[in-house]
């Protein structure tokens, strides 16, 4: 496998973003990762997007997307219909067959236009479950219930999540929900809106877009004082059917972090893609973290979720770290689909 | 071409038909993967990660159905992704999915496309008005007839090369049991009669709306030469894309396209395409847009692809045949099409085209696919030998 890393990262997120449309948020965010890279744009290899037609209520969100990014001369260019951290996954794979030594990845989303819990309904099963319209905050309630009945937790455990999340997210000019006041009593005493899950709890709405390149060996030391070298990448999904999982773990998370080399990299810090306050206690479970490690210390999604780029600003939260000298190792995960069904592991690591 | 060698080893594909009522999306899919899976003897356990491809979520209603299907293509405890490129997805889903085995990630992968238009209505899905943006004009045919008129200006092309193509790919058709058209009484005069829906275009001058599915399995040169059926080895492939709003851009002969070429045409040592390739499946979901790809393609000068048309080059029996299965013109579940032209051409280099084989030459053949406004393209180059 080629040394592949992440040079450069730029994201935005706001809550309601009125003044721009899809275009007009990706090219600051692809101009900035672009010039931090030092690699000139024409110079890009491979090109790869995720986005989600339905957020933007159109087909072919992508299609005007790749306007942000000045794709002339044409580019070679792929899209994902999912979380951008699968379009850096493609990418990876464009640069190990060796065909390309770089890459500009880059995600976007308004969930604001529309309702994003009714409109992820329409992931389930079309014939048996979607008719029934269960919310993706339905589903992931059922989720919170099964997993604290088993683990012997309560709500107070979903509160300690909810609160580190928002006391993080005052580090992170990107949060769209931060306090450093916030504490496991003010948390508590929020009305449940979808039992045992309050609004704290849920990651907010938020508009965002953001971009990462990657660049293999020598041009990304070329470039980069301290790269984050991906010393592992890997992706598993599980049944859809609620029904037929295992809701109180994340198998396809167990599996992806093995394949991905979990055990050989102590980790100093992991950021998780979890949308609901027990979805982070799930995944840590599943990635056996003993409580050392740091967890979302940029507040994770819980303070700012740019569906379809949540993911891919995993992976840039940690490589940025690692980046600053603030870490040597970290974990990113990004996941898909109603109660995690889909989920990815990168591993990065200082030289 | 980058990377370890890749072949084709499975080719499975459904029969397509305007409402295959018969089968969910599930069973859909599942039919063209198991045709697939058998052709490539295998089962779903030997599949290391499955690829899936369709065009925009609306045209059924199922947001990230990669999601909804994992069950149904044995992709549980495995990787799986799912590519939307626009109208050429099923290629550049299958380009994925081969490099997963070109970069030595993955050594057997199951890719499937597909589309289940009856579940709503292409043309109105593809017709929601934006705020902000133009509107594409009632489908895709309202965007593409002014191109189409753009071209017989430019190369001088009489009126009725479209409907030459027009009959010429339902005629072919006739031999293949799996496309959507089977239309024995079509000639010129018929397509000519036919109501006007987008001057210049017939009705028949223009693809159906199809339920359909296509799958392949693709291995690594090892699982290839292990596998009971003959592999179609891939020489090269290539995706370029342009963006939409560029005063620039030529939509007709489109740089994306003629740039994706010349790529794809040195990865495989292609010189001269019309001499060097036995067969060319190509999206012409549009009539015309064989005179028009002919030309993008570099098959001839800008200018003459019309006259290839007109003097029979690209029949089945000609120098050079274009979609000797019946094209999009005869079954366009949309999703799937470009991927049904990249198996389409590995099963004429793979000598398994059935009724609709062509005679081997060079046993090299091209897919192509494109889409959104001519700015996506994916192509590859399959051969009989290895590269």
């Amino acid at each position: 496998m080629r040394d592949v890393a992440v040079v450069s990262f730029a994201y935005s997120a706001v809550a309601k973003d009125v003044l721009h449309n899809e275009v007009e948020m990706i090219v600051p965010v692809v101009r900035e990762a672009v010039a931090v890279s030092g690699i000139p744009r024409e110079d890009l290899g491979f090109v790869c997007s995720g986005s989600l037609d339905y957020l933007q209520g159109g087909p072919f969100a992508f299609v005007m997307g790749l306007d942000g990014v000045g794709a002339w001369p044409p580019k070679r260019e792929s899209h994902v219909e999912m979380d951008a951290a699968w379009a850096l996954y493609e990418a990876w794979v464009a640069i190990q067959t060796g065909e390309v030594d770089s890459a500009l990845v880059y995600g976007f989303g308004k969930s604001s236009t529309g309702d994003l819990h009714e409109i992820m309904t329409l992931q389930t099963d079309p014939y048996y479950v979607a008719p029934l319209w269960p919310s993706m905050v339905d589903m992931a309630a059922l989720q919170a219930t099964a997993y604290l009945d088993a683990a012997g937790f309560d709500e107070t455990n979903l509160a300690e999540v909810a609160v580190r999340s928002q006391r993080n997210g005052t580090s992170n000019a990107h949060a769209v929900r931060a306090a450093g006041d916030a504490t496991i009593d003010s948390v508590l005493a929020e009305p449940v809106t979808h039992h045992p899950l309050r609004d704290a709890d849920i990651a907010p709405i938020t508009d965002g877009a953001a971009a990462i390149v990657l660049a293999a060996g020598d041009l990304a030391r070329s470039v980069c004082a301290r790269p984050a070298w991906i010393r592992g990448i890997e992706h598993r999904i599980e049944a859809h059917g609620l029904g037929v999982r295992d809701l109180t773990r994340s198998e396809s998370t167990e599996l992806a972090a093995r394949a991905a080399g979990i055990d050989e990299f102590p980790l100093d810090v992991v950021e998780l893609h979890a949308q609901f306050s027990h979805e982070e206690l799930i995944l840590a479970d599943a990635l056996r973290l003993d409580g050392e490690t740091d967890i979302n210390p940029s507040g994770g999604p819980l303070a700012a979720n740019p569906v379809m780029s949540t993911g891919l600003i995993r992976i840039g939260e940690v490589a940025r770290r690692i980046t600053a000298g603030e870490a040597e190792r970290g974990l990113a995960h990004a996941s898909s689909g109603p109660c995690l069904q889909q989920n990815l592991v990168c591993i990065l690591e200082a030289e | 071409m980058a990377g370890n060698r890749v072949a084709v080893i499975g080719v499975g594909q459904t029969a397509h038909r305007t409402a295959r009522k018969d089968v969910s999306m599930a069973g859909l899919v599942r039919e063209a993967a198991v045709e697939a899976l058998e052709d490539a003897g295998m089962t779903w356990s030997d599949i290391d990660a499955v690829v899936i491809g369709k065009a925009p979520d609306m045209f059924e209603g199922v947001a990230m159905p990669e999601l909804y299907l994992a069950d149904a293509l044995g992709a549980v405890g495995k990787p799986m992704m799912r590519v939307h490129t626009a109208g050429s997805v099923g290629g550049s889903t299958s380009i994925v999915a081969a490099k997963l085995v070109a970069a030595g990630v993955h050594e057997r992968v199951l890719t499937v496309a597909y589309e289940k238009q009856s579940e709503s209505n292409a043309t109105w899905g593809l017709s929601v008005p934006m705020p902000f943006q133009a509107p594409l004009v009632a489908g895709a045919g309202g965007y593409f007839a002014p191109l189409i008129r753009a071209y017989m200006y430019r190369s001088g092309a009489p009126r009725h090369i479209g409907h030459l193509v027009a009959v010429k790919d339902r005629r072919a058709a006739l031999r293949n049991p799996k496309a959507h058209l089977h239309l024995p009484d079509i000639d010129l005069k018929t397509v000519e009669e036919s109501f006007l829906l987008w001057d210049p275009l017939r009705y028949l001058d223009v693809c159906p709306s199809s339920d359909g599915a296509m799958a392949l399995v693709l291995g690594s040169e090892q699982v290839a030469d292990a596998a009971p059926n003959p592999p179609a080895w891939i020489h090269g492939m290539a995706m370029r894309s342009e963006p939409t709003m560029f005063a620039g851009r030529d939509q007709v002969n489109p740089q994306a396209g003629r740039d994706c070429a010349k790529d794809l045409y040195a990865q495989a040592g292609i010189s001269n395409p019309r001499e060097e390739f036995d067969a060319a499946e190509v999206y012409v979901p549009f009539s015309w847009y064989e005179p028009m790809w002919l030309e993008n393609l570099g098959f001839c000068a800008e200018g003459d692809g019309w006259k290839l048309t007109e003097a029979g080059a690209t029949a089945p029996d000609g120098d050079i045949p274009w979609n000797p299965s019946g094209g999009v013109l005869s079954s366009n579940p949309i999703g799937a099409s470009g991927m049904v032209r990249f198996g389409e051409a590995a099963q004429q280099v793979r000598g398994r085209a059935g009724d609709y084989q062509v005679e081997l030459k060079t046993g090299k053949a091209l897919g192509q696919a494109y889409g959104g406004g001519s700015q996506f393209f994916s192509m590859w180059v399959v051969g009989r030998d290895k590269p």
